[in-house]
């Protein structure tokens, strides 16, 4: 039996009148790094949203761990990572870890080993709104890590972080997957690609392609990542 | 519901107080300015001028500031992300608003304490009732401040038109409660209006302790209290766990 994390089939979701997303059909695998490239603009935080279940979908469906998405079951187990961080400024490193910690029912010790994870033990005490903007978003990060979720929904979480951290970051989300989560991580920037263990690129709210990154460059013959999705584009135009 | 979480919200909203000293200062130490002001404007007339108008502004004060406060605070939490992170994990829409009411209400207890000591202590305010019963009053005021904040919250995109609200809801409900004109004798369509507002009761609830050795107040705060509820109520409604 295949352990199901993420099933969408036909997923539309249709914001302001526009259509953002033009019936969608994935997975999303536990133990598995699954990355979700594309442009900015194409639907990438609406399609997390619908994942997590804040965003009302127009049709298909989206379920996760069999559960219809934004079910109360869910809720304890899916960790989310907004791209804007979404922490308390007026409050200290611990204080907002603490905060989600006893809203989700975990203990210190989680708090310390998020804090850990996230390399931010020398700013605990320091107030968020303080923190440079990587630093709040690894903030983001560590509240999202609190309860061990067995979904992770990272919406752009490298964004303007240092080579090393963000490489860190990525050794971080496969220790996650290797444990057994289910990881899916948003970017833009197409080099990120080679770090996942598949990959799926959306463009103007379709998926293009879904694959593993070998698989992909295999299949269209470019040498990089960006190459192979401009094939695709050009492709799909002709 | 669950208390744990509702009692988490309810310390991280005064540790946030407790943070903003500015803030912190001013939730205290104003009333007590506008008290001691109304008693100065009072000094050298005849009659009770301050006797008769400071019962009701015990009533307007921590309704007006925790009314603010509260649709800011609120506001500030649905734009951030934080509203919408604490939806997504497993917290009940009452935790969050029960949370807020109580942290808000802490505060005003200890501010209506402040301005109540002082009008009966040191501006000699002759209260026949209970003095304890005049900062209940102020409390349920306060919490009805909170409520009415919270709903109003959800219609504002920005903090410009948060703070808006106060002269569409609050200004009207201040002109009718009878502070300038005995509702008795406004015309009767505006009487029949004020029937209808909360503050008007809680206006009522301030003047008969001040006035009334064993005031019948339970009624009225009665009717307070229940429009708080329904505001908490309506404000539950606008928490959305899903948006368009």
């Amino acid at each position: 039996m295949v352990k199901s994390g993420v099933e969408v089939s036909g997923l539309r979701v249709v914001r302001g009148g526009q259509e953002v997303l033009r019936d969608l059909t994935f997975s999303v695998v536990p133990g598995e790094v699954t990355g979700l490239l594309g442009p900015s603009g194409c639907g990438k935080t609406t399609l997390m949203r619908a994942i997590v279940g804040v965003q009302r979908i127009t049709a298909g469906a989206v379920t996760v761990f069999g559960e219809p998405a934004g079910a109360a079951a869910l809720r304890p187990r899916i960790g989310y990572v907004t791209q804007a961080p979404s922490v308390y400024d007026d409050l200290t490193v611990a204080e907002n870890l603490s905060f989600f910690a006893s809203v989700l029912g975990v203990g210190q010790d989680r708090v310390d080993a998020c804090v850990r994870v996230v390399d931010l033990a020398a700013e605990r005490g320091k107030v968020a709104s303080r923190l440079s903007g990587g630093q709040r978003s690894r903030v983001s990060l560590a509240v999202a890590l609190l309860g061990e979720p067995a979904l992770i929904v990272l919406d752009e979480p490298t964004v303007g972080l240092d080579p090393v951290l963000r490489r860190d970051l990525w050794e971080t989300f496969h220790a996650l997957a290797d444990e057994g989560a289910a990881v899916f991580v948003s970017s833009h920037v197409m080099d990120e690609a080679t770090r996942c263990d598949r990959l799926l690129l959306m463009r103007e709210g379709r998926i293009i392609a879904d694959d593993t990154p070998a698989g992909l460059l295999e299949k269209t013959g470019a040498d990089d990542i960006e190459t192979a999705f401009l094939d695709l584009v050009e492709q799909a135009a002709s | 519901m669950n208390p744990r979480i509702t009692a988490a919200v309810t310390r991280r909203v005064l540790i946030q107080l407790r943070r903003d000293r500015r803030t912190s200062v001013m939730l205290l130490v104003l009333p007590c300015v506008i008290m001691a002001l109304l008693w100065w404007m009072f000094q050298d007339r005849p009659g009770f001028g301050f006797a008769a108008l400071a019962p009701a502004l015990l009533a307007l004060i921590p309704f007006i500031i925790m009314f603010l406060v509260t649709s800011v605070t609120t506001l500030r939490e649905r734009t951030s992300g934080t509203l919408e992170r604490l939806l997504a994990m497993p917290m009940g829409k009452g935790d969050f608003l029960v949370g807020y009411a109580i942290a808000f209400g802490l505060v005003a207890a200890v501010q209506s304490a402040l301005a109540v000591g002082l009008s009966v202590w040191f501006l000699d305010l002759q209260v026949a009732g209970p003095v304890w019963m005049l900062m209940l009053v102020a409390v349920v005021d306060a919490i009805l401040g909170s409520a009415l904040g919270l709903f109003v919250s959800a219609f504002a995109r920005t903090e410009f038109q948060a703070v808006q609200f106060m002269p569409a809801l609050v200004v009207p409900q201040i002109l009718l409660c009878g502070l300038f004109i005995a509702r008795a004798d406004l015309p009767p369509v505006l009487h029949t209006i004020s029937d209808a507002l909360p503050l008007s009761y809680a206006v009522d609830a301030m003047r008969k302790v001040a006035g009334e050795a064993n005031p019948a107040v339970w009624g009225d705060l009665a009717l307070v209290a229940a429009f708080a509820v329904a505001g908490l109520v309506l404000g539950a409604l606008t928490l959305r766990r899903q948006s368009e």
